[in-house]
């Protein structure tokens, strides 16, 4: 139990840091790699929570897929970060008050939780006990079947952005030559060659 | 000395807050933003799954799997439109988006 705690702590005071240095670092490239940290401390509370399968889905999908994509396209384009940087100290105020009001309401509405006496009735989907089914087992077994619409759903969301990038970023170049199949299917050799008779003398 | 729900919700809270923080400090770098949403997606589900796991129901960790996976097709889809409005205008600059004022 004691391991647990400090690996709660650890875990979170580590998160909280990384997150601050994702918004506060100059270097882009850093805020990404800032962000994995923040990403894997996150995992580390998953596993901490028991939500095993999350907590190795947020490292694939964070860490293997999202970050990635920014570490691409942070180092593709050529920007001038600095210059981005220029009116940062001019919101640090009025930014960190407005985060610290929020911050106190959403620990006021959640500092005294008690869980009402007719919630666990109305639980969706009760876990089983560890001993019977694993956390993976478990959410297979609900999400192919009373959660299969929203499965089906959220595989369309993904086609969708797949589709919406792909045409986004697809550039169509004027200054490239490009093969035109269906011209070529239709050429024969009676338009490929032209007999001309030239004139002695004449040029065409 | 064991880590109740109030603990979790605490640091969901400060990840969403830093979040909120980020895109007011960097207003005009748009992938710190997308990063700074990219925490606040975070925290949520950090509330889903200690909600989850306090409460004995697995409902809260299929939903953090959806908003994992739209979390991942904004990303996508927000970096794309930021790579197309480089090409165009050379500069990721937010206050340069106002090709379409009136």
């Amino acid at each position: 139990m004691i391991i647990a705690t400090l690996a709660f702590y650890m875990f979170s005071a580590v998160a909280v840091v990384a997150g601050l240095m994702v918004v506060l670092s100059r270097n882009p490239v850093h805020a990404v790699l800032w962000l994995i940290l923040t990403f894997f401390s996150a995992a580390g509370l998953f596993v901490i929570l028991g939500a095993e399968f999350v907590a190795m889905l947020l490292v694939i999908v964070y860490v293997g897929a999202v970050a990635v994509l920014f570490l691409f396209v942070v180092m593709m384009l050529d920007v001038d970060f600095t210059e981005l940087k220029s009116g940062m100290s001019k919101y640090v105020r009025i930014g960190s008050l407005i985060g610290l009001v929020i911050l106190v309401e959403i620990l006021i509405a959640t500092s005294a939780w008690v869980v009402a006496d007719s919630a666990p009735d109305m639980r969706a989907a009760i876990t089983p006990a560890l001993e019977d089914t694993q956390n993976t087992e478990a959410i297979g077994q609900i999400l192919y079947t009373q959660y299969v619409y929203l499965f089906q759903a959220s595989g369309l969301i993904l086609l969708v952005a797949m589709i919406g990038a792909i045409v986004l970023t697809m550039s169509h170049r004027k200054d490239v030559k490009r093969q035109d199949i269906v011209a070529q299917i239709y050429r024969d050799a009676d338009k490929a060659v032209e007999m001309i008779d030239v004139k002695p003398g004449q040029g065409l | 000395m064991s880590i109740g729900i109030e603990h979790y919700l605490t640091v969901a809270a400060m990840l969403f807050v830093i979040g909120i923080f980020g895109i007011f400090l960097n207003r005009k770098n748009i992938i710190v933003i997308l990063m700074s949403i990219e925490l606040m997606l975070l925290a949520v589900n950090i509330n889903m799954v200690a909600f989850s796991s306090y409460m004995g129901d697995l409902a809260g960790q299929i939903f953090t799997l959806f908003i994992l996976t739209v979390a991942a097709a904004e990303a996508a889809i927000g970096l794309a439109i930021l790579v197309v409005f480089y090409r165009n205008r050379g500069s990721i600059d937010v206050s340069d988006v106002n090709v379409m004022k009136g």
